[in-house]
Formats: C-alpha cells, sequence, structure tokens
C-alpha cells in the first residue's frame, strides 16, 4: 500500500499541486464573477505574485511566509490602483480592458532587468510542501465561504443581478467591486507564489492570455454559482490531460470540445446545486410515482 | 420634507423637465401624475441620485442631493421601487430584503470571518425583521422561495418591503399598481396605506386614476415637463387645465 503510494507520488505530485494551485486560482475568478465583473487580469495578477515572491526569496532570501504574503499583497495594490478606472467598465468592456492590461504585464516582465526577460527566474528554491497548498485552498474556501454567508456576499450577488437597484438599496457598488477585484488578485498572487517555488522556473510567457482563458474554463465548467464548482472544475480539467496523454496534440482540441458541450448542456456548470436538488426532486416524485 | 425647486432635465437637444418646483410634505401620500412620457420617473430618477439635474436643486430634509450618490441618497432616507420590476430574481425572497437592510447591518469584516456572536446576532435580527416586512405585504409564507416565483403582482409587493427595508423617511413608488388587476390594486391600496399609518412619507406616481384619488392627501400633475397644478384631489378633479392634458380640449364647433 505505501509502496504504491510513493510512486503514485513521485509521479503525479506535480499533478496534484498543479490542482491545487489551478483550484485558487479559480476561485479567484469566481470571487470577481460572483460579483458580476468577468475579469480576465487574473493570469497577470498571478504572474506579479509569482514574480514577487520568488525575487524575495531569491534575492532576500526572506522566509518563506513573508514571501506569499508578498506575492498576495503585490498584486493586490496593482488591482487596487488599475481598478479605480477600468471597473467603470463592464462586461466585454471590462474582459478587454482586463486582457490589454494582461499583456501590459507581460511585456513589462519581458523587458526589465530584475525579471530574467525572456529567460525569466530560474533555481526558484521548492519551498512548498503539500499541505502548503492544502492549508491556503482551506483558507481561500473559508474565507469565501464566511463572506458568502454575509452583507458582503449578498452585496456581490445584488450587484450581478442588478447594478441599479443594489445602489439603490444603499450599497456601495464601486467599493465592492474593488474589494472583489482585488482580493481576486491577492489570492492569484498567493497562487503565483506557490506555484513558482515548486515549479523551479518561471518565465513571461506563463501568465498569457492563454492561461487566463484556461482559468476561466474551470470555473465556467465547474460552475461560477458556488465555491465547489470551480474546485471540481480545477480537478476534472487537472486530471483529464493525464487521463488522455496519447491524446496529446489534440489536448487544446480537446478541451475546448468539452467546454462546447458544458456551455450548450449544462450552462451553469457541472455543479449547480439548484439543478441537481430539482433533478433529485424529480427523481424521488417519479420513483414515488412508479410505486403507485 | 423633499424639495424640488426649479428643476429642468435635458436629453441632448429633448426637455424632459422643465422648471419644475414642488414639494413632498412630510407624513402622507403625495402624488405625481401626468401622461405618458410627462417626465415622472425621470423626477424619481434626479431624486434617487440615478440621474443628474441639468439645473435647479434637489433638497431633502435640508440635504442638498445634487451631488450625493444614489447609495448615499438611500442612507439619508429615501427608497423607491421601480415600474419595471427589479427585484433580484435569484436570490430568496428573505434575501431580497435583507439586502435592502445593507446599511443598517453593522457588524465588521472580522466579525463576519470568525461568526462572532456580533454577526450572528446581526444576522438572526435581520432575518427576523424580513420576514415581518414580508409579513406586512402577506408574502411571509413565501419567504425561502427565490423571487423568480413570484407573480408579477408580488414581485411588485416585494420591491415594496425591500425598499422598506432600507429604513426610509420617504418612500418613493412607481407606478405601484401598473398591470394589476381590480382584485390586486385594491389590496396594495390597503397595503400602502397601512404602511403609511405607521409613520412612512410616501411619494408616488400613478396612472391610475381611480386609485390616485382615492390615496393621495395632495397631487401634482406633470404635462410636457411643466407642473400644470398642485393642490388637493378635489381641486384637481376639477382643474380645466388637468382634464385639458387627460383627455384633450374640445374644439370649437
Amino acid at each position: 500500500m505505501l509502496e504504491w503510494w510513493d510512486s503514485f507520488w513521485s509521479t503525479y505530485n506535480a499533478v496534484v499541486f498543479g490542482i491545487g494551485v489551478n483550484a485558487m486560482l479559480a476561485l479567484s475568478i469566481y470571487l470577481t464573477l460572483s460579483c458580476g465583473l468577468l475579469s480576465l487580469a487574473n493570469a497577470a495578477f498571478m504572474g506579479i505574485g509569482a514574480y514577487a515572491a520568488s525575487l524575495i526569496t531569491m534575492q532576500l532570501d526572506w522566509p518563506f511566509p513573508v514571501a506569499l504574503a508578498a506575492g498576495g499583497l503585490f498584486p493586490a495594490l496593482v488591482a487596487l490602483i488599475i481598478g479605480i478606472p477600468t471597473l467603470r467598465l463592464s462586461g466585454v468592456y471590462l474582459a478587454m480592458a482586463t486582457l490589454g492590461f494582461g499583456e501590459v504585464v507581460r511585456v513589462t516582465i519581458l523587458n526589465l532587468d530584475f525579471t530574467g526577460g525572456p529567460m525569466g527566474l530560474n533555481g526558484i528554491p521548492q519551498k512548498t510542501e503539500f499541505w502548503h497548498i492544502v492549508l491556503l485552498l482551506a483558507l481561500t474556501l473559508y474565507l469565501l465561504a464566511r463572506m458568502r454567508r454575509s452583507k458582503i456576499g449578498r452585496a456581490f450577488e445584488a450587484i450581478k443581478e442588478d447594478e441599479v437597484a443594489a445602489r439603490l438599496m444603499g450599497i456601495n457598488v464601486s467599493m465592492y467591486k474593488l474589494l472583489a477585484f482585488v482580493l481576486g488578485a491577492a489570492i492569484a498572487g498567493v497562487a503565483g507564489g506557490l506555484n513558482a517555488h515548486y515549479t523551479f522556473t518561471i518565465g513571461p510567457g506563463n501568465y498569457g492570455f492563454e492561461n487566463a482563458v484556461d482559468i476561466l474554463t474551470m470555473v465556467v465548467f465547474g460552475g461560477a454559482g458556488n465555491l465547489i464548482g470551480p474546485v471540481v472544475g480545477a480537478c476534472i480539467l487537472g486530471v483529464l490531460p493525464e487521463i488522455f496523454h496519447e491524446l496529446k496534440e489534440f489536448l487544446l482540441a480537446f478541451n475546448g470540445f468539452i467546454l462546447v458541450v458544458v456551455i450548450l448542456y449544462l450552462p451553469t456548470g457541472i455543479c449547480d446545486p439548484r439543478r441537481i436538488r430539482a433533478w433529485w426532486q424529480h427523481r424521488k416524485t417519479t420513483n414515488a410515482t412508479e410505486a403507485a | 420634507m423633499l424639495e424640488f425647486k426649479n428643476v429642468s432635465k435635458n436629453f441632448g437637444g429633448l426637455r424632459v423637465l422643465e422648471d419644475v418646483s414642488f414639494t413632498v410634505p412630510q407624513a402622507g401620500i403625495f402624488g405625481l401624475i401626468g401622461p405618458n412620457g410627462a417626465g415622472k420617473t425621470t423626477a424619481f430618477n434626479l431624486a434617487t441620485g440615478l440621474l443628474r439635474p441639468s439645473g435647479g436643486s434637489i433638497c431633502f430634509n435640508g440635504n442638498d442631493l445634487l451631488h450625493v450618490p444614489p447609495h448615499r441618497i438611500t442612507e439619508l432616507g429615501i427608497a423607491r421601487t421601480f415600474q419595471n420590476i427589479r427585484v433580484f430574481k435569484e436570490m430568496s425572497l428573505l434575501e431580497n430584503v435583507i439586502v435592502g437592510m445593507h446599511d443598517h447591518l453593522d457588524y465588521s469584516f472580522v466579525d463576519l470571518l470568525l461568526k462572532l456572536p456580533r454577526y450572528r446576532r446581526i444576522e438572526a435580527q435581520a432575518k427576523v425583521r424580513a420576514l415581518e416586512l414580508l409579513s406586512w405585504v402577506k408574502l411571509d409564507h413565501k419567504a425561502n422561495l427565490t423571487a423568480d416565483s413570484l407573480s408579477y403582482g408580488e414581485q411588485r409587493k416585494l420591491e415594496l418591503a425591500r425598499a422598506l427595508a432600507t429604513q426610509p423617511k420617504l418612500l418613493l413608488l412607481d407606478e405601484p399598481v401598473a398591470g394589476m388587476n381590480d382584485r390586486e390594486k385594491t389590496e396594495l391600496m390597503t397595503e400602502i396605506v397601512n404602511i403609511k399609518n405607521r409613520g412612512f412619507s410616501i411619494f408616488l406616481i400613478e396612472h391610475d386614476m381611480r386609485f390616485v384619488m382615492g390615496l393621495c392627501d395632495r397631487i401634482a400633475v406633470l404635462n410636457f415637463g411643466r407642473i400644470i397644478a398642485e393642490g388637493l384631489p378635489q381641486e384637481i378633479q376639477s382643474n380645466a387645465d388637468v382634464i385639458e392634458a387627460y383627455l384633450g380640449k374640445e374644439e370649437a364647433a
């Protein structure tokens, strides 16, 4: 048993780590979506967090928790600065602006010296342990769950459903949007810091458009209406490539295909408590009528 | 209580309100009536800060509302319902009403994060209060259903309960009986009177003359962006300008 576990772990620990980090990223997008914001900047925030954390460990040799905290703090500050002007936009316009921002971040990292330019950073100490990821993912889930069941979560949902009505309920809409955006950036940044400290190397190409879309895919796939959905999405989309690794060349097409199927037939994602409850009830009543 | 002073509003070249002045008195029900497109809803949008006047001033209990953002106006004590219903459709009735209490749920981030007693107490009180408000509009038995399962008339009532949850001093009702049948209208009329008797001031816009005449203590009439009459219901009913605006002028034979 133990032997089996050891061989499994040595083969697949990177996959498990990846899923954990992706789940955090998916939750960061969930957070902005729950406030009705379609932001594609989270891959860039992850990058900022990854670079900030790695540089602190490599250049200053400060302890890992400090590096991770900085990995959350830096993107949050950047989000605060760019959020104030851009969050006036809504829908696809916000998506375009945040996408543009992501590109600016990529090109900036590419052209700076202390970020290693196109070579990126190499030889980042491997400090991320399995339990770090579990702990931070659990903390993120706890934080978001608590917020969901409070006036903050209700304000987010009200804004998502009807911004004008939310405003007239006394909700400071721009403040709450900014909160979702900044907190999302912080979560993505911490995930970036964790990721950088087990992949050994990071580069400007790791945090581009494709990654932004990948993360969004996980959320849409899993379900953006609740906290379990994004985590399930990250798990399934993380495991699929391992199961279908013979399809390697077609993997991207395969992902796209799955996404299309989900959007067509399960537009609220795999995990939608409302649908599952309705389906359960339906089954119960049909069973009852059959029995009678 | 709410005072419009020489308010005008242009959308580009279109003058929607011109030099409009009226005062909604404390206590009682004030009605603003007028034909379609007279500018009634625009007046509400100005009062709640969704639009800014092109000229003139709007005061509420001595506060100039000109540069106050909508959520602050709500805090000052103005709440409203909408002509085209805007309930939060995917939330339960209870949550809809509790959203209205947003400003009054006075707990900190730490309170909610650690589920401290203060958070629990305030959330529990909010729930009780929300159920009470729902019972005012006779929807408490549906508190846990989602709002999109309600009928049109019920959604209007839910909006009313949600607006009351903001603890307003003045309640703005935008065509509260639009699209309702006679029975629903009579029901809502009683409920509005009940709300007035609980000490809320009410300012409403309406088409339905029978409803307005039976309910309002004072009425102002808006036509093509101007106030053409203001007074008691009886005075308005016999005012020649008002009759002309509503029924048209009789051509001399």
